[in-house]
């Protein structure tokens, strides 16, 4: 690369090569040199060499669960081929089900409608579940977090209930809610609700005294000590618990879903079971399986942002 | 100057720890005036952090009391801006905000947004930060944080600014650098500083009276030396200074002979 950059400068490259050894202007010229061969490197690195790391390590780690995938496909296509097999091979599923895979977002009529469109209404139950689960979440950790009493008093009663499975719930939220939407979102709130509280209450316990004294020195109220010491110095255990959270959701909904009826990706598979269609729930398992990675992903990747201050302590 | 501006009035402290109790002080009285640079010196343990604590109104006291002009002081208060020993700076808000947080609160209401605005840039300016406003404390070293906390504090405008061994960690060159820089703001503002140390020269540097603790439990104050010494005072002509020399070592007379610290530290 640097080749035809010397050969340019061959005019002032050369005879301070050939005066070395003579005397007083060995030692100019050389560096002369050198400071002029530095320069165009920085400038003039070609594209392709810039692009050469970033392509390795996308491939590196892009190409580790490609191979996985594909040999997973594979052993399950030999496994699955026998005339007795009872689950589709992936070439049938492709067959059976390549409407779905292909096109998301298609719609032919109110039950006839693209995996895409299905995934939006189960997103928008957790979106509306989950939200309310975080705002509660937070105000109830900070509560338990800051004052003793709260925290002697409900804190065995959230971890009680924290551990009943979010589907014993759906009954109750039926009988109460009278209808499978806000029962659904009922669901979400409560599975997604613990981790939150635990986690931004343990954060609001670990907020060190020195913030606690400034605030003091400060006077700061209640209000102001929540907004600018309490939230951000908790942030990162509140990101972990909403992370927590979004999991459990998008594992709570689709079991809800299936209960529920109407539309959503839980109902769906259910749908596709009682008319034995396998290769549509595989289909669907995979979009579920997506989507969540996408959610986790992004919760963290906004509490990385947010907790940008926090964590570089 | 007769005036008592701070006094601390037969002070004592007693931590109660279920069944048992520690008596960290015992009768602590001292009457500090307006513009003066105190030092409390003394081993580790001997509740010097614990008396600051108290004048800042972040611990209450057991009996006695703290009057700053004649008023009793039981919390805390931006009028005692305390620098703390490990800076205290909130990670996630840049160098501006920082001091901003502490300006918008004392001044929200007397200042505008642009007074305010200069204000928080004078101080920076003073401890030679302003050029760092945009960094968050993650970015910059010890000593540069050290100086935000103490540009924080002044940002207060309080009647007297507590420094809780605000140089403690850091290395002797920079904490050299800043205790000129405290020098310089002490002289030019006329602030009311108390300081906690246990650098001997340090506190020597830089105070007008240096008190010296007892050994707790049941610390007293032992001694108080004036330090009888001009001002602007420069670290080179005082090493061979004699009053700063005689100063010193009534000081390390007091440590290490009469007071030896006895627990292995």
């Amino acid at each position: 690369m640097n080749a035809p950059i010397d050969h340019g400068r061959d005019g002032m490259g050369q005879p301070a090569l050939k005066d070395a050894g003579t005397g007083t202007k060995v030692v100019a010229l050389p560096a002369a040199a050198a400071a002029v061969v530095v320069l165009p490197q920085a400038t003039g690195k070609p594209l392709r060499e810039k692009l050469a790391p970033l392509a390795k390590s996308v491939l590196v780690t892009v190409l580790p669960p490609l191979v996985t995938v594909g040999l997973i496909l594979l052993f399950w296509q030999i496994a699955a081929s026998g005339p007795q097999s009872s689950l589709p091979p992936p070439s049938k599923i492709w067959e059976e089900a390549k409407d779905l895979i292909t096109e998301p977002f298609y719609w032919a009529g109110s039950q006839d409608i693209g995996l895409g469109w299905r995934i939006l209404v189960s997103l928008q139950r957790v979106a509306i579940g989950f939200s309310l689960a975080a705002v509660v979440g937070v105000l109830l950790g900070a509560l338990v977090g800051q004052s003793v009493w709260a925290m002697r008093g409900l804190d065995p009663v959230f971890q009680v209930l924290r551990t009943v499975p979010p589907l014993a719930w759906l009954p109750l939220s039926l009988a109460a809610f009278r209808d499978s939407q806000p029962s659904a979102i009922f669901v979400i709130f409560i599975t997604a609700i613990w981790p939150v509280i635990i986690n931004t209450a343990v954060g609001i316990r670990n907020i060190p005294q020195d913030y606690r004294n400034v605030a003091q020195v400060l006077r700061l109220n209640q209000v102001e000590f929540f907004f600018k010491i309490m939230v951000p110095s908790a942030a990162p255990y509140i990101f972990t618990g909403l992370r927590i959270g979004v999991g459990l959701s998008w594992l709570a909904i689709v079991a809800a879903e299936m209960l529920t009826g109407g539309v959503g990706i839980g109902f769906f598979i259910w749908d596709a079971w009682n008319s034995s269609r396998l290769s549509d729930i595989i289909v669907a398992l995979v979009y579920i399986g997506v989507v969540g990675f996408v959610l986790d992903r992004l919760v963290a990747f906004i509490g990385a942002i947010v907790t940008r201050g926090t964590a570089a302590q | 100057m007769t005036s008592a501006y701070l006094k601390i009035d037969h002070v004592e402290k007693t931590f109660q720890r279920g069944a048992a109790s520690t008596n960290v002080l015992k009768d602590v009285s001292l009457v500090i005036d307006k513009g003066e640079y105190v030092s409390i010196i003394g081993h580790s343990g001997c509740g010097k952090s614990t008396l600051l604590n108290i004048v800042a109104g972040l611990t209450p006291v057991s009996a006695g009391a703290v009057l700053l002009e004649g008023k009793e002081v039981n919390a805390p208060g931006p009028e005692r801006a305390v620098v703390f020993q490990n800076h205290s700076l909130l990670p996630w808000l840049s160098v501006y905000d920082n001091v901003a947080l502490a300006v918008n609160k004392v001044f929200g209401g007397v200042k505008s947004k642009a007074e305010r605005h200069d204000w928080i840039m004078h101080n920076l300016d003073l401890v030679q930060m302003g050029h760092a406003r945009d960094k968050r404390p993650g970015e910059i070293s010890g000593g540069m944080k050290q100086r935000v906390g103490i540009a924080r504090g002044l940002a207060m405008e309080p009647k007297i600014l507590l420094l809780d061994e605000p140089f403690g960690a850091l290395d002797a060159l920079t904490r050299a650098h800043l205790q000129d820089s405290i020098m310089q703001i002490h002289a030019t503002l006329g602030n009311t500083m108390i300081m906690i140390t246990h650098d001997v020269d340090e506190a020597v540097l830089l105070s007008d009276r240096i008190v010296m603790m007892t050994n707790g439990p049941s610390a007293r104050i032992g001694e108080v030396l004036d330090v009888r010494l001009e001002r602007p005072r420069k670290r080179l002509d005082l090493v061979s200074d004699r009053t700063y020399i005689a100063a010193r070592e009534a000081v390390l007379k007091f440590l290490y002979e009469r007071h030896r610290f006895v627990e292995a530290a």
